[in-house]
C-alpha cells in the first residue's frame, strides 16, 4: 500500500516523494495520539487520520512542491527527503526512539492454527485491506473518466486545462491521496509495530525499490510487485535470514539490467 | 536572484565558522582541562536507553562530584555514531587529535565501541563503557585503557540464561541481531544452555533494525522450542515482543527470554504486552531511596524518562573517573584508567564495588520480573525483584576470559 501512493505521486505528478516514509510514521502518530488524547479507537481513526494527514499533504504540495513543478525531479526529492528529516527529528526528539505501545483492537485478537503456520487475525485483515485499497485505486486510475482525466493531465496539462479541468487542483488531491494512502498504510501498522518516529526512514528505501522494480509509474506494476518482493523476502528470511535486508536490492539490480524500465514500465 | 547564491554562501561561512569555535577555544586552553566526551547513538535505535541521557548523566556525575570547585576545569562534549563503527571511529580520533578529549564514556553498540576501544589503547586514553554489551571488551579484546562498567553479555546470558533453564525451559530457539553484540549474546546463552543440560533447536540472525518479525517467530513456532531466547537489544526487542503476542506464542505454550531489556523498552511496550518478562539488570532506579532521589532529579532533565542501567553506568563511571583523576592530579588516560583499577568504587547507584586487572567492572546482579499492570502503582513503577546474584558470580571469571592483560 506505501508502493502504491509512492507510485500513484511519481506516476502521476513526477514527484518522487521521499517523504513517504514520514508520512506513513505520521500516519501511526495520529492513530496513537486520537487513542492517548481523544480516545477514539481503530476503527475511527482508520478514516480521520487519513484524512488529516492527506491535507497536510495538500498544504505542502500547494505551497512548497507547486514552486518546484517546472524544475528538474530531483529539486522535489531535496525537498521531500528534508521535509521527512524535519519530522522524523521533531518526533524522535519529542517521543524519543523506543516507540509507543498501541494495542491490537479487540476484534483481531487472537488467530488461525493453519496446522503448518499461525495466522493471526490482525494480519490477514490487513492482507485483505491492501488488497482493496490496492484493487480500487488501480481500477480509478486506469478504468475511470476520472482517471483518464489525471492521466492526460499528466501527459499535456496545456490542452486538458483547455478543455475547462482545473489541472492545479487535480494534481493537488492527487498528492492529497497518495500521502493518505501512506497514513493509511501507517494506523494499520500500529498494532503491529512500535509506533516510533524511525519507523518510516527504513521502510522508505525498500518502497522505492519496490517502485523502481515495478516500473516508475505503473500503479499495477507496484502492486503486483509489493506483493510479489513480500514472498520473495519471506522466503528468504526462511532459509537464509541475514541477506533479507539486501535481497529486494539484488532483485532491483538483476531487474534493471534486463529490463531498464522495470517489469511494468512504459516507454515515455 | 544573483545575489542569492552569494548569501547562501555567506550563511555556510557563517554556521562554519560557529561550528568550528568550540575546537579553536579549546585548544588554546591546553590541558588545564578535564575533557569528556558521550559517544552515544543520539538518533537511532538506541537513543532513549542511552542517547541524551547519558549526557545528562554525565553532567550529573561532574556536578555531584564537586570537582569544579576543587579548581579542576570539566567540560562535556558529545556527538552521535549513528551506530556506524567507521563514524564513531572518526569521532573518536577527531575528539582524541584535535579537540584534545581524554575519556569517551558510554559507547553503545558493540561494533562501534570495539573499534573505539583500540583507537583508545593506540592513543593512551581512557575509554568507559556502559551502553556496548560484548564480553570481548574484558575478553580478547582487552586494553589497559577500557573499562567496561555496567553489564555484559556474558552476565545477561548467566542470570537471566541460567534462571530460565534452571527453572525448566531447556530448549532454546534464538532471534538474534547480526552484529558483534548479537552474536556474542547469542553464544554466550547457548553455552550456559548446553552446560546446564538444555538444548538449543534453532537460531535465526535478523539484521539490526528489523522492523517485520513475523517470519522469524514463525520458524521459532514451528521450532517447538519452550524458550525464545531474545538476543537483541532497543527497538529490536521491543518490536519482537510486541509481534510474539500477536502471533499467540505466550498462549501456546512457548515463552520468551528477554535477554537484555531496559526500562525504557518496557515504558515503551506498556505493562499489558510486556508483563511476566524476567530481565537481568544490575541497576533500578527505584531499588532504594539514593536511586530514587537520582532517578527524580535524573528524569526531570530528561524529559521524564527514567535512568536506564546505561545512565547508572556513565554516572558512576564519570564519578569515579573524576576521583581517579584528582587522586592523581593528572588526566593521563592510562595512568588514571590504572588508578581506577587499583581504587575500590562507591557510589550511590552501585554501591561498593570494584574493577578487575581485565578492565570488568564489578557489582550485584538483579534479576526483575515486570509487573502486571495490576501490581504498578505508579508511572515507571515496573519491576519486582526476584533474584540477586552476588558480585563474585555475576560476572565471567577472569580466567576463563582470555584478556592478555592478565596471562
Amino acid at each position: 500500500m506505501l508502493s502504491l501512493g509512492l507510485a500513484v505521486i511519481f506516476g502521476l505528478l513526477n514527484i518522487i516523494n521521499f517523504a513517504h516514509g514520514a508520512q506513513y510514521m505520521l500516519g501511526a502518530f495520529g492513530a496513537w495520539m486520537l487513542c492517548e488524547h481523544a480516545g477514539l479507537g481503530y476503527w475511527p481513526s482508520l478514516l480521520i487520520v487519513p484524512i488529516a494527514v492527506g491535507a497536510i499533504g495538500i498544504v505542502i504540495q500547494r505551497f512548497m512542491l507547486s514552486r518546484l513543478a517546472n524544475l528538474d525531479h530531483l529539486y522535489g526529492l531535496l525537498l521531500t527527503f528534508g521535509i521527512a528529516l524535519v519530522l522524523q527529528g521533531v518526533f524522535t526528539n519529542i517521543y524519543g526512539s523506543s516507540g509507543l505501545p498501541y494495542r491490537l483492537p479487540p476484534a483481531f485478537i487472537g488467530g488461525f492454527n493453519l496446522g503448518f503456520m499461525f495466522l493471526p487475525r490482525y494480519r490477514l485483515w490487513v492482507i485483505a485491506m491492501s488488497l482493496v485499497v490496492c484493487g480500487g485505486t488501480w481500477f480509478v486510475i486506469e478504468r475511470t473518466k476520472l482517471g483518464s482525466y489525471l492521466r492526460a493531465a499528466t501527459e499535456n496539462p496545456t490542452l486538458v486545462q483547455a478543455f475547462g479541468i482545473n489541472v492545479p487542483a487535480m494534481i493537488t488531491l492527487t498528492y492529497g491521496f497518495g500521502v493518505a494512502l501512506a497514513a493509511l498504510a501507517g494506523v494499520m501498522a500500529a498494532p503491529i509495530y512500535q509506533v516510533s518516529p524511525l519507523m518510516g526512514a527504513n521502510l522508505i528505501i525498500v518502497v522505492f525499490a519496490v517502485v523502481v522494480i515495478g516500473g516508475m509509474g505503473s500503479i499495477g506494476g507496484s502492486i503486483v510487485t509489493g506483493f510479489g518482493l513480500g514472498v520473495v523476502e519471506g522466503l528468504t528470511k526462511y532459509f537464509y535470514a541475514e541477506a533479507s535486508n539486501t535481497v529486494i536490492f539484488v532483485v532491483m539490480v538483476l531487474v534493471l539490467l534486463v529490463k531498464p524500465r522495470g517489469l511494468f514500465g512504459r516507454e515515455r | 536572484m544573483r545575489t542569492l547564491p552569494k548569501i547562501w554562501l555567506a550563511l555556510a561561512l557563517v554556521i562554519a565558522g560557529a561550528a568550528a569555535r568550540p575546537g579553536n577555544a579549546v585548544a588554546q586552553v591546553s590541558d588545564g582541562v578535564v575533557k569528556i566526551g558521550v559517544l552515544s547513538d543520539m538518533s537511532s535505535l538506541y537513543t532513549d536507553l542511552a542517547g541524551a541521557g547519558s549526557v545528562v548523566a554525565a553532567n550529573m556525575a561532574v556536578e555531584d562530584s564537586g570537582i569544579k570547585k576543587r579548581g579542576i576545569k570539566v567540560e562535556i562534549v558529545s556527538a552521535d555514531h549513528q551506530n556506524k563503527p567507521d563514524v564513531g571511529s572518526n569521532i573518536a580520533r577527531q575528539w582524541y587529535d584535535v579537540d584534545k578529549v581524554d575519556v569517551i564514556v558510554d559507547v553503545p553498540n558493540s561494533g562501534v565501541a570495539l573499534a573505539v576501544s583500540q583507537i583508545t589503547k593506540d592513543k593512551g586514553k581512557a575509554l568507559l563503557v556502559s551502553g556496548a554489551g560484548t564480553a570481548d571488551l574484558t575478553g580478547k579484546a582487552c586494553t589497559p585503557n577500557t573499562i567496561h562498567w555496567t553489564y555484559d553479555t556474558w552476565m545477561l546470558a548467566h542470570g537471566t540464561g541460567k534462571a530460565i533453564v534452571k527453572t525448566g525451559g531447556n530448549t532454546w530457539f534464538f532471534l538474534t541481531a547480526d552484529y558483534a553484540f548479537g552474536q556474542s549474546l547469542e553464544k554466550n546463552t547457548e553455552d550456559v544452555v548446553l552446560e546446564n543440560g538444555g538444548k538449543v533447536l534453532g537460531k535465526v540472525r535478523h539484521p539490526l533494525n528489523t522492523q517485520d518479525f513475523s517470519s522469524f517467530l514463525l520458524q521459532a513456532q514451528a521450532s517447538k522450542a519452550k524458550i525464545i531466547g531474545l538476543a537483541n537489544a532497543g527497538g529490536d526487542t521491543t518490536n519482537a515482543i510486541k509481534q510474539a503476542a500477536e502471533f499467540g506464542i505466550g498462549k501456546g505454550g512457548q515463552s520468551l527470554a528477554g535477554l537484555l531489556v531496559f526500562i525504557t523498552d518496557v515504558n515503551a511496550l506498556g505493562l499489558p504486552t510486556a508483563q511476566g518478562l524476567i530481565l537481568s539488570n544490575t541497576f533500578y532506579w527505584d531499588a532504594n531511596a539514593e536511586t530514587r532521589a537520582f532517578a527524580k532529579r535524573f528524569a526531570e532533565r530528561n524529559k521524564g524518562v527514567h535512568p536506564t542501567m546505561v545512565h547508572a553506568g556513565v554516572y558512576s563511571a564519570v564519578r569515579h573517573y573524576l576521583k581517579a583523576v584528582e587522586a592523581l592530579k593528572n588526566d593521563d588516560g592510562t595512568k588514571v584508567v590504572a588508578k581506577m583499577k587499583a581504587m575500590p568504587t562507591d557510589d550511590p547507584l552501585f554501591g561498593k564495588g570494584s574493577i578487575r586487572a581485565d578492565g570488568r567492572k564489578i557489582h550485584p546482579v538483579y534479576l526483575y520480573e515486570v509487573k502486571k499492570p495490576s501490581e504498578s502503582k505508579h508511572p515507571w513503577d515496573y519491576y519486582k525483584l526476584r533474584n540477586t546474584i552476588p558480585a563474585d558470580q555475576a560476572f565471567r571469571p577472569m580466567a576463563q576470559g582470555g584478556c592478555p592483560l592478565v596471562k
